[in-house]
């Protein structure tokens, strides 16, 4: 059985636009089929909204990137194009605009230029199932961490494209390892979801939220003693190595491998690849989001005074506080840790994590059994 | 399901930012002169050899098959999962908890297994 979607956009376009029809002359009126053009109406805002959603928060990461990590290593970062080189974005992608777009020789252009393409599909259909507020997302799916799991396994596809197709040796290879890497962290990534699925008893990501809804000890992350910030951590380890993110960027490793696998694009296909690692890295913190720190849930702590001020706030301030907060983590673990070889990276997972999550999951079910779980 | 139909749009709304941000690129990148080094692929600044697609680890291979493996069986853990907390609660199924745990026991042990017959077996390293 499928849930009903609500929507509050859409049911109000749905409700409206014949009505608005309506005002038409009589002579066209038989011929607009004005239920269609509700749903075309629809789908348009949801493009669109998802358009924006996922772009606008890339500014802000990467200006935040740049401030953190120069921060973190006493330096102050981007300063001179506007005050503290907020500007500087503008500049990169002026200056990205108006660089030549060109395959190497030898490239198989058809799947060259194929890999940017494909790169940001996966990161937006993600988007489509997180709910950003109370009824604020494009589709409760009852599947939808399975589905986020099968974008994860379509957004490897660019990678290996972008690389083999790049006629470049350590393209090929920084695909391979990305490849190799990802696939094995999705793995602990998956367990780790599927302990969250257990543990809330539903797969919608809207239903996780619901299960979370009280004081901020109903979250995941504190509700299952010990089990849940555990969890979080392992969340948190294997989704960095799933974003190709340092500590985990054995892709990339500039010391080794050049720029990775898009080291021979440039302009706006090498922006693709940049952007879509932005919008992956935004998709990831709201997942932790909705699954462990309770989504659109004020942190209330049960005294009534304060929880009416905090309930005030609405559910998406604190849903996007949140997400930045899981951002920031993202952004302080490749400044503090150092880089392992690619051996050591896939000993930690299948060495380490693997076996580990089989633990936890089984600790989970008795978890479950005696409940152990806080009311 | 006209309810998921944005989903299906929303498919191709990734393509269709790309294809029109690498036009503009093209349109309004400058045109540098076409020598034969502006294409030659870039392998830190010394003349390429031979061809780009070489040989590689079969190690990726194995990995690739232990990923499928693996993932598959966490999938398959799904259904059991969503319904566990009304197993729990005691609502009328036609399983019985026991019978869950058991079956849980013995899907994960045949995982864990798995996971030590590939450890065992070397494949799991990486040289």
């Amino acid at each position: 059985m499928l849930p009903s979607v609500t929507h509050p956009i859409g049911d109000f376009v749905r409700e409206n636009v014949p009505n608005v029809l309506g005002y038409l002359p009589d002579f066209i009126q038989p011929y607009i089929p004005s239920a269609e053009i509700a749903t075309l109406i629809n789908i348009i805002i949801c493009m669109v909204a998802i358009a924006v959603v996922g772009i606008a928060p890339v500014p802000v990461l990467i200006y935040m990137e740049r401030k953190v990590c120069a921060h973190i290593q006493c330096r102050l970062g981007p300063m001179r194009l506007g005050p503290h080189g907020v500007l500087q974005l503008v500049a990169d992608i002026a200056k990205l605009l108006f660089k030549e777009v060109y395959a190497p020789k030898g490239a198989d252009k058809f799947l060259f230029y194929l890999a940017p393409i494909f790169v940001l599909t996966a990161p937006f259909l993600n988007l489509c199932v997180i709910p950003f507020d109370k009824n604020l997302q494009v589709a409760d799916l009852s599947v939808a961490i399975p589905f986020i799991l099968a974008m994860n396994g379509f957004g490897i596809l660019s990678t290996l494209l972008g690389g083999w197709a790049s006629n470049n040796k350590y393209s090929l290879i920084s695909s391979l390892r990305s490849g190799a890497q990802i696939i094995s962290y999705e793995i602990s990534f998956a367990m780790i979801l599927l302990l969250v699925v257990m543990l809330a008893g539903s797969a919608s990501l809207g239903e996780i939220t619901a299960s979370q809804s009280g004081h901020f000890w109903d979250w995941w992350i504190f509700k299952a003693p010990v089990l849940g910030l555990l969890a979080f951590i392992m969340f948190l380890v294997s989704s960095t190595a799933e974003l190709n993110r340092a500590p985990f960027d054995i892709a990339e490793a500039e010391q080794e491998l050049t720029g990775g696998f898009h080291t021979e694009y440039n302009g706006m296909a090498f922006a693709m690849f940049y952007l879509a690692e932005y919008i992956n890295l935004f998709t990831t913190s709201c997942i932790a989001t909705v699954c462990f720190l309770g989504g659109y849930h004020a942190p209330t702590i049960g005294i009534l005074a304060i929880d009416n001020i905090l309930n005030f706030v609405p559910g998406i301030v604190w849903f996007l506080g949140k997400t930045f907060f899981v951002v920031w983590i993202y952004m302080m673990f490749r400044w503090t840790f150092v880089r392992p070889r690619v051996d050591q990276l896939m000993a930690l997972e299948w060495k380490f994590l693997l076996p580990v999550n089989l633990l936890l999951l089984i600790f989970g079910v008795v978890f479950l059994a005696f409940g152990w779980i806080l009311p | 399901m006209t309810e998921y139909l944005p989903l299906l749009f929303i498919l191709f709304l990734g393509s269709i930012i790309a294809i029109g941000a690498i036009l503009v690129g093209k349109i309004l990148g400058y045109q540098s002169k076409n020598t034969k080094n502006k294409f030659a692929p870039y392998e830190c600044g010394v003349p390429t050899f031979g061809s780009a697609r070489i040989q590689f680890k079969v190690e990726y291979y194995i990995f690739a098959l232990l990923f499928l493996i693996f993932d598959i069986e966490a999938l398959f853990l799904f259904p059991i999962a969503v319904n566990l907390k009304e197993i729990f609660a005691g609502e009328p199924m036609v399983i019985t908890p026991a019978i869950v745990i058991a079956d849980l026991i013995i899907f994960v042990s045949i995982l864990f297994s798995g996971l030590v017959y590939a450890w065992k077996k070397g494949f799991l390293k990486w040289e």
